[in-house]
C-alpha cells in the first residue's frame, strides 16, 4: 500500500503535544516524533498504551549471565588448580564441594553481574533503537537536534491533505511532504 | 573572579551554540599548559624507562615499605575517579538537577583518573609486560588467579568500573555528538557522524535510551560504592596494624567522594572561567558542590576520630604503638598536614560566601587534594614502617624516579582532560536543555 509521509516542524512543546493529541484522536498511530531532548509531556502522549522498553530484558539476561559465569569461573578454576589456604583447598568429593570458601567469589560475581549487565544494556539500546544508522532517515532534519520538534505522520496518500491541515492548525511552523 | 554575567535562562539554540563554541581552536594559555604537560610526561617516561632498565631499586622501595608512593598514588587516582560516576549515577537516580552542567566533565575526569590509576599497578609490578598474569586466562599450566585474594578482586572491580564508566560516558555522549554533527562542518562533521551512530532523536530511540540510561545508573550505583570498598580491602584484609579494620570500606568510599569533588572543582572552575559558562555552571552549582565537600569532609573527620578511638580502646599494644609512632615520629608532619587539609580547611565552607567564591573553593579543593594524597601515604608508608617487630621497621624516602612518575601521572591526566575539552562537548547539551524551561507558545491561538 503506498503511503505518504507528512512532516510537521514545531518550535514549541505545547503545540507539538497538541498536534500529537489531535493525530491520535483522528486515528493516526504511525508517527515518528523527533525531539532534541526527552520531553516529559511528549513522552506521556506517546507512551500511552505502549509496552515498557525491552531494554530491561537485555539487562536481566546480561546480569544473570555475569553471575553464572563468575561462579563457574571461580569454582571451576579453584577445582582444577587447588590453592591451599588455611590448610584447605577446594575439592569435589562424593558429598559435593568441600574445603570451599565461597564468600569471596560473591565479589567476583557482583562485579561480573554489573559488567555483563551494563554491556548488555547498551547492546539492547543500540539494537532496539535501530542504531547504528548509516544514512539519515528521510524525515530527519538537522534542526531536530537543536531547538525544533518534528512530527512525521505516515498515512495513506488520500489523507495527506487532512494531516497537513491538522498539523498547521495545531501550530506547526512548517509542514512538508517527504 | 566575580560573577558579573547575567544568569537569565538561555534558549535551546544558545546551548548548542555555547557548547560548540568550547570546541573553537584554543589560545596560547592552552598551549602553554600543554607544554607543561609535555615536560611532565617526558619526566614520567624517562623515569619509567630508567626503572625498567636498571630495576625496581630505582623506585626507592625497600623492605618493609614495598608499597610506597606508587600504591599511594594509585589509591589517590582511584579515589578521584569516584566523583564522576557518583554524579552521573547516584545523583541521576536522586534527580539532583544541579548535576546536569558538571556531570560530563566529571565523567570524563573519572575515566581519565581511573586510566591514570591503572598505570600504577603496572609500574609498581616492575615487569609490566607480564601484566596479563592478573587476568584469568587459559594457559598450558592450568594456572588460575587466586580468587580469594583481595588483589584479584581489585583487578575485577577496577576493570569493571573503567568499562562501565566508559560505557555510561559514551551513551551519554551519543545524542550530544549528534547535535554537534548537525552543527559542524568539514572533518569534524565526518568524525562526529561516525561517533553519533546515526542518532536522530526519534521517539523510539529516546524511549530505549532513557530506559537504558536508568538501568545503567542503577547498575553503576552499587558499583561506585563497591570499587573503593574493594580497594580498601587490599589493606583491610592484611594483618598490618593500622590496616586491619572493618572501618576501611566506608572510610575509603567517603574519602574518595571527598577528593573526587575537589578534583571536579579544580577542573570545572577554570572551564567555567575560560569558556564563559557562567550561565550554565552557576553559583548554586558551586554551592551544592561546596556543601558535598563539607559533608564528606565532616564524615571523614568522624572516621579519623573513630580510627584513633578504636586503636586506643583496642587494648592491643602494637596498634597503639603504631598510632603513637604515626602521630609523633618520622612521618608526623604528613599526618598533621592531612588533618589540617581534610578536617580544618573545608570548615570554611560552612559560610555560604565561601561556597560561592571560586577563589576560596579553588584553594580548599587544592588543599583537599593534597590532604587526600597524604591520607593514602599515611595509611601505607608509616603503617608498613612500624609493624610487629622492631627488626622489620624502616623509613622510606622518595627517590627521583618515583617522584617523577607520580608528578608525571598528573601530566598524563591533564593531557587526557585538556584533549577532551577541545574535542568533545564538555557540557551535556541534552541534560542542560532539560533544566531550561521548554519553549511554550502561550495562549490558545493558532496561525
Amino acid at each position: 500500500m503506498p503511503t505518504e509521509t507528512v512532516l510537521g516542524v514545531f518550535a514549541h512543546v505545547d503545540t507539538t503535544v497538541r498536534a500529537l493529541e489531535e493525530l491520535r484522536a483522528h486515528g493516526y498511530h504511525d508517527l515518528t516524533v523527533y525531539t532534541p531532548l526527552p520531553v516529559h509531556e511528549i513522552e506521556e502522549v506517546l507512551e500511552r498504551g505502549r509496552p515498557v522498553s525491552r531494554v530491561r530484558l537485555f539487562t536481566l539476561i546480561g546480569g544473570l549471565t555475569g553471575i553464572a559465569s563468575a561462579f563457574l569461573l571461580t569454582i571451576w578454576s579453584s577445582l582444577v588448580w587447588g590453592l591451599v589456604t588455611g590448610g584447605k583447598y577446594m575439592q569435589l568429593g562424593s558429598g559435593g564441594i568441600s574445603g570451599s570458601s565461597l564468600p569471596p567469589f560473591f565479589i567476583i560475581a557482583f562485579e561480573m553481574m554489573v559488567l555483563f549487565g551494563g554491556l548488555a544494556t547498551v547492546i539492547g539500546m543500540v539494537v532496539l533503537g535501530g542504531l547504528p544508522r548509516f544514512r539519515p532517515s528521510s524525515t530527519f532534519d538537522p534542526r531536530f537536534t537543536n531547538d525544533r520538534f518534528g512530527v512525521a505522520v505516515h498515512c495513506a496518500p488520500e489523507r495527506g491533505g487532512s494531516v497537513r491541515d491538522l498539523l498547521r492548525a495545531a501550530g506547526a511552523e512548517a509542514v512538508q511532504s517527504r | 573572579m566575580s560573577d558579573s554575567r547575567t544568569t537569565s535562562s538561555p534558549t535551546f539554540a544558545d546551548v548548542n551554540r555555547d557548547v560548540l563554541r568550547t570546541l573553537n581552536p584554543p589560545g596560547n594559555l592552552y598551549f602553554a599548559w600543554m607544554c607543561v604537560v609535555a615536560l611532565g610526561l617526558a619526566g614520567f617516561f624517562l623515569a619509567w624507562a630508567g626503572q625498567v632498565w636498571w630495576g625496581m631499586g630505582m623506585a626507592g622501595k625497600r623492605v618493609p615499605q614495598m608499597w610506597a608512593m606508587y600504591i599511594t598514588t594509585f589509591v589517590f587516582w582511584i579515589g578521584i575517579g569516584h566523583a564522576g560516576t557518583l554524579i552521573s549515577a547516584i545523583l541521576y537516580l536522586f534527580r539532583a538537577r544541579w548535576r546536569t552542567s558538571i556531570y560530563r566533565a566529571a565523567e570524563a575526569m573519572t575515566i581519565f583518573a581511573v586510566m591514570t590509576a591503572g598505570l600504577f599497578p603496572l609500574i609498581h609490578a616492575g615487569r609490566m609486560w607480564f601484566a596479563y598474569y592478573l587476568l584469568p586466562y587459559p594457559n598450558q599450566r592450568t594456572l588460575w588467579p587466586n580468587f580469594r585474594s583481595p588483589l584479584v578482586w581489585d583487578v575485577f572491580a577496577i576493570s569493571t568500573y573503567l568499562s562501565i564508566s566508559t560505557v555510561f560516558f559514551i551513551v551519554g555522549l551519543v545524542p550530544d555528538i549528534a547535535a554537534l554533527r548537525d552543527a559542524s562542518t568539514g572533518w569534524r562533521r565526518r568524525i562526529f557522524s561516525m561517533l553519533a551512530l546515526g542518532w536522530e532523536g526519534s521517539d523510539t530511540q529516546w524511549r530505549h535510551y532513557r530506559r537504558a540510561y536508568g538501568l545503567l545508573a542503577s547498575l553503576a550505583t552499587p558499583l561506585v560504592l563497591s570499587v573503593h570498598s574493594v580497594v580498601s580491602w587490599d589493606f583491610a584484609m592484611a594483618l598490618v596494624p593500622g590496616w586491619h579494620s572493618t572501618l576501611f570500606a566506608p572510610f575509603f568510599v567517603d574519602g574518595a567522594i571527598f577528593s573526587g569533588f575537589a578534583m571536579v572543582l579544580v577542573l570545572v572552575l577554570p572551564m567555567r572561567h575560560f569558556f564563559g559558562l557562567h550561565a550554565y555552571i552557576q553559583d548554586k552549582h558551586l554551592d551544592a558542590m561546596g556543601k558535598l565537600i563539607l559533608v564528606t569532609g565532616l564524615v571523614l573527620t568522624y572516621f579519623y576520630i573513630c580510627e584513633i578511638f578504636t586503636s586506643l580502646y583496642s587494648g592491643e599494644h602494637i596498634e597503639k604503638a603504631s598510632l603513637f609512632w604515626k602521630v609523633t615520629q618520622t612521618y608526623a608532619w604528613a599526618l598533621w598536614t592531612m588533618y589540617f587539609c581534610n578536617c580544618v580547611a573545608p570548615l570554611i565552607l560552612f559560610w555560604r560566601k565561601a561556597r560561592t567564591s571560586p577563589f576560596v573553593l579553588y584553594v580548599v579543593s587544592i588543599l583537599v587534594l593534597i590532604g587526600m594524597w597524604f591520607e593514602r601515604f599515611n595509611i601505607i608508608v608509616p603503617s608498613l614502617g612500624h609493624d610487629f617487630y622492631p627488626y622489620t621497621w624502616g623509613i622510606y624516602y622518595p627517590s627521583p624516579t618515583d617522584t617523577a612518575i607520580v608528578l608525571g601521572s598528573f601530566a598524563f591526566f591533564l593531557l587526557l582532560f585538556l584533549g577532551f575539552i577541545k574535542l568533545m562537548p564538555s557540557l551535556s547539551i541534552v541534560e542542560v536543555k532539560e533544566t531550561i524551561p521548554p519553549p511554550m507558545r502561550e495562549g490558545p491561538h493558532a496561525h
